[in-house]
């Protein structure tokens, strides 16, 4: 990757982490913190995303940026109002300037459309400022050219020729502003020939004599076919600072050479401005001195930036790790020493230790899903204007850290809740405003941690789940029996069967056929089930359970038919041992399992897996009752319990591909390998594809070749 | 000797920029992310030429020209402000306040260098 791509793509990454400032600043403002330092920021993050842009020619969003910046820099010089009509323009425009920003991104033109549409929204927020002057990024200000470039420039003087004489007197602020004559005349002498001459004549004598006041002055002439500006340019910087007088000279020759043509504006280097400096400017700005207090630090905490791969190497690391301490802790336990013994107290501490290191290694993965729900605002005011209704985004528990991954995953199906919450969940202006409900809906969405888990959680002030209707449809679409009785919770979770949907007709928002069972099955691939409370008149609301992190996972050791296999614990709702009467046989091979008084579907595990158990094997007595996605409860046949404890996943997909009813693998204690098992794979496929007779050896050597 | 540039900007794109422009020159850059930062870095480690951004978080570039111009070692370092306002009244500001000159984003690699060796007197 060559240097400038690598910093093409810093620009990205930090435009993200800007764009999700300006984001945080808008809501600010929203909330009515109007303070300077807020304002500051969002100019801050407008024009630094300008900046950069710029660097990269991305000419279309550094000519938004610097309309929105126009404005932003209005505000907060208090010139133009901070009031709901120009905050709702400004947060339009920040999404806006998202779009742009991906169009660059991705080289697309997909979005610059709409850019006018938002620049006249700009433009009327200016129009309330009769002083704001909207000036274009690229307004043909009078750029002069000034190269150093020897080669173009550095011609051999003809005796005959252009000269220029310099009167140059240097004032006090000159060197305090960091000048040096000296250098200011060797730039002159790379322009062409120079003869510089000192001039004492203002050096008082040595009892006057005061050294903060500078008392020489230099005579220059410069033999240079350059154009006059050239000259000028060279000044550019010291304007005002000195007294200086050029004057060009035309000696006629009898040849006169070519005059050397002035740089093509393409090569334009320093720009500069003949404009009179002493004129008052159009716009005065608020003096931008403000910011030179050191008591207000917003900036960021100081991070280190570190390659993800670095992150992953390391997880993998601690992964063994883990592996390595649970073996010890087993083979010191077989030693079966004293609970007291030195070894097994440092093995303890070993495996606290080894816990301690997992979790913060962990933590670097974690990340706040602030930037995420702050995405959210911009779906719920889209998802509010094309249905017509007003709706707001309230968020809690911002802070809360979840995998990388996770928070990567989440968004898709979390845009697609927050849009169905607007869309389906409140209710239209009218109704609300019939209903005696604020007309403004209120869409709240909270993170938190619970027990080893992120709850997730969408609640919308809506109408709450039409049941009645839910079951009509369902029924209509065959989805559930004619006749069939359910009861609150059976029918919100109707809503989750592929090809459902609610709204009469298919808005363009949430309909497109996708329904909330992909939001399910999506949720689901991150370890986490989706449920629906509703209450009507009040609302609905979806809650998501996620598991911390993908890397490790609470499971429960079961053997089957021999082999030792990993349950995730999230799944299993309680362990049974039924008694006789329990079992049912129904038809040829299925059974069901009788639990107070709800009869539950049974697989075996080893069957489903197409292991056959050994003919003298004893008749599998445990039940592990499991919740499933698609199924409901089931009951899993299990040979044996072993224990519960945290193992460490290692993908299968990689070396081996997917194996159905098998989600992974890990490493036990004794350095078994063992299958962790997806309880929703073998439920739903009672019999799975691989159920030709497997022996348990093959499936071993299979295991060793996924696991390496 | 090597000229020692000291790049104070709060973004990361630009100050990535201009360091590999600066490094590419055969200069030594050094970073800092603010002015607060900046004036320490100065301090530590005085340059031969600062370039500052004006729009920054907890001190902005003419925070920094003065609290250079206002100390008592190497007061008179070159400071050359990189600013995407080219409006003159903000030139003229900057120099009031002690730039010794400015460079307009977005900025040429070979502008920005020439512009460093005019107020430094490095050779090419």
């Amino acid at each position: 990757m060559s240097a400038q791509s690598s910093i093409r793509d810093m620009f990205f990454e930090e435009s993200e982490e800007l764009l999700e400032a300006l984001a945080e600043g808008l809501a600010q403002m929203n909330a009515g913190n109007h303070d300077d330092e807020t304002v500051n920021a969002v100019f801050r993050a407008v024009h630094s995303i300008k900046g950069g842009a710029g660097a990269f020619k991305l000419t279309a969003l550094v000519a938004f940026a610097h309309r929105f910046e126009t404005v932003l820099d209005e505000m907060r010089g208090h010139r133009i109002a901070i009031d709901s009509s120009n905050l709702q323009v400004l947060q339009r425009s920040a999404d806006h300037l998202a779009d742009l920003v991906e169009d660059a991104r991705t080289e697309s033109d997909a979005s610059s459309v709409q850019t006018e549409g938002f620049l006249v929204a700009l433009d009327a927020c200016l129009g309330a400022s009769p002083g704001a002057v909207v000036s274009e990024p690229d307004e043909p200000f009078s750029f002069a050219a000034l190269s150093l470039d020897l080669s173009d420039i550095a011609m051999p003087a003809e005796a005959a020729g252009q000269h220029f004489r310099i009167e140059f007197r240097p004032h006090a602020g000159l060197y305090a502003n960091g000048h040096d004559p000296a250098l200011l005349i060797a730039t002159l002498a790379d322009l062409g020939d120079v003869e510089v001459e000192l001039d004492l004549s203002r050096l008082p004598d040595l009892p006057d004599y005061d050294p903060a006041k500078p008392s020489l002055s230099w005579r220059i002439r410069l033999k240079s076919e350059v154009e006059e500006t050239v000259v000028q340019d060279v000044f550019e910087f010291v304007e005002g600072l000195c007294d200086l007088d050029i004057k060009r000279e035309v000696v006629e020759a009898v040849s006169e050479p070519a005059p050397q043509p002035p740089m093509p504006a393409d090569e334009v280097v320093v720009a500069v401005e003949r404009t009179d400096l002493a004129r008052p400017a159009p716009v005065t700005p608020k003096e931008e001195g403000d910011g030179a207090g050191l008591t207000e630090s917003r900036g960021p905490k100081p991070t280190l930036r570190v390659d993800l791969d670095r992150v992953d190497r390391l997880i993998n690391a601690v992964g063994e790790l883990i592996i390595n301490q649970s073996m010890i802790a087993q083979r010191v336990q077989e030693l079966r020493l004293a609970t007291d013994a030195d070894v097994v107290t440092h093995v303890e501490d070993y495996r606290l230790l080894a816990r301690d290191i997992q979790e913060a290694v962990m933590a670097i993965r974690a990340q706040p899903v602030k930037p995420l729900f702050q995405r959210m605002s911009r779906i719920v005011r889209e998802a509010a204007d094309s249905t017509g209704k007003s709706a707001r985004l309230v968020t809690h528990g911002e802070g809360t850290e979840v995998d990388k991954t996770v928070v990567e995953r989440l968004a898709d199906p979390l845009t697609h809740m927050i849009r169905n919450a607007v869309d389906h969940g409140l209710e239209s202006l009218e109704g609300r405003i019939a209903a005696g409900k604020d007309p403004c809906g209120t869409i709240h969405l909270s993170a938190a941690h619970r027990s080893g888990a992120v709850i997730i959680t969408i609640r919308d002030d809506g109408a709450g789940l039409n049941r009645r209707k839910i079951l009509e449809i369902a029924k209509k679409k065959n989805l559930v029996s004619q006749d069939a009785e359910l009861n609150d919770a059976e029918t919100d979770a109707l809503l989750f069967l592929p090809g459902f949907s609610t709204a009469s007709t298919i808005s363009n928002l949430s309909g497109r056929g996708v329904g909330l069972d992909v939001v399910r099955n999506a949720v689901a691939a991150l370890g986490g089930p989706v449920s629906i409370a509703s209450n009507p008149g009040q609302g609905t609301e979806f809650t998501i359970s996620l598991p911390l992190t993908l890397a490790v996972l609470d499971g429960m050791v079961v053997s089957v038919a021999g082999q030792v296999m990993v349950i995730p614990i999230t799944a299993i709702l309680e362990t049974i041992r039924p008694g006789v009467n329990d079992l049912h046989i129904v038809g040829t091979n299925e059974q069901l399992l009788s639990i107070r008084g709800k009869f539950i579907p049974v697989v075996d595990v080893a069957k489903g897996l197409g292991f056959t158990r050994p003919a003298n094997h004893p008749e599998p007595k445990t039940l592990l009752l499991v919740e499933t996605e698609k199924q409901g409860q089931c009951a899993l046949i299990v040979d044996r319990v072993f224990d519960q404890r945290q193992v460490v996943i290692k993908g299968l997909d990689t070396n081996y591909g997917a194996v159905p009813g098998v989600s992974a693998a890990t490493v036990l204690g004794d350095g078994q390998i063992a299958l962790i098992l997806d309880p929703d794979a073998i439920a739903n496929n009672r019999v799975l594809p691989l159920a030709e007779a497997r022996t348990a050896a093959k499936l071993n050597e299979e295991r060793k070749l996924a696991v390496a | 000797m090597t000229i020692k540039v000291l790049a104070i900007d709060d973004s990361r794109t630009i100050r990535s920029l201009v360091q590999k422009v600066m490094e590419d020159a055969g200069f030594e850059c050094t970073l800092a992310d603010d002015g607060v930062q900046g004036v320490t870095r100065f301090k530590e480690n005085p340059p031969d030429v600062v370039i500052t951004d004006i729009n920054m978080p907890n001190m902005d570039g003419y925070g920094v020209i003065s609290a250079i111009r206002g100390g008592s070692l190497h007061r008179n370092v070159p400071i050359l402000v990189l600013t995407t306002e080219s409006a003159p009244h903000l030139k003229a500001k900057a120099r009031d306040a002690g730039a010794t000159g400015w460079i307009v984003k977005p900025f040429d690699d070979v502008a920005i260098v020439s512009v460093v060796r005019r107020v430094t007197g490095a050779r090419a």
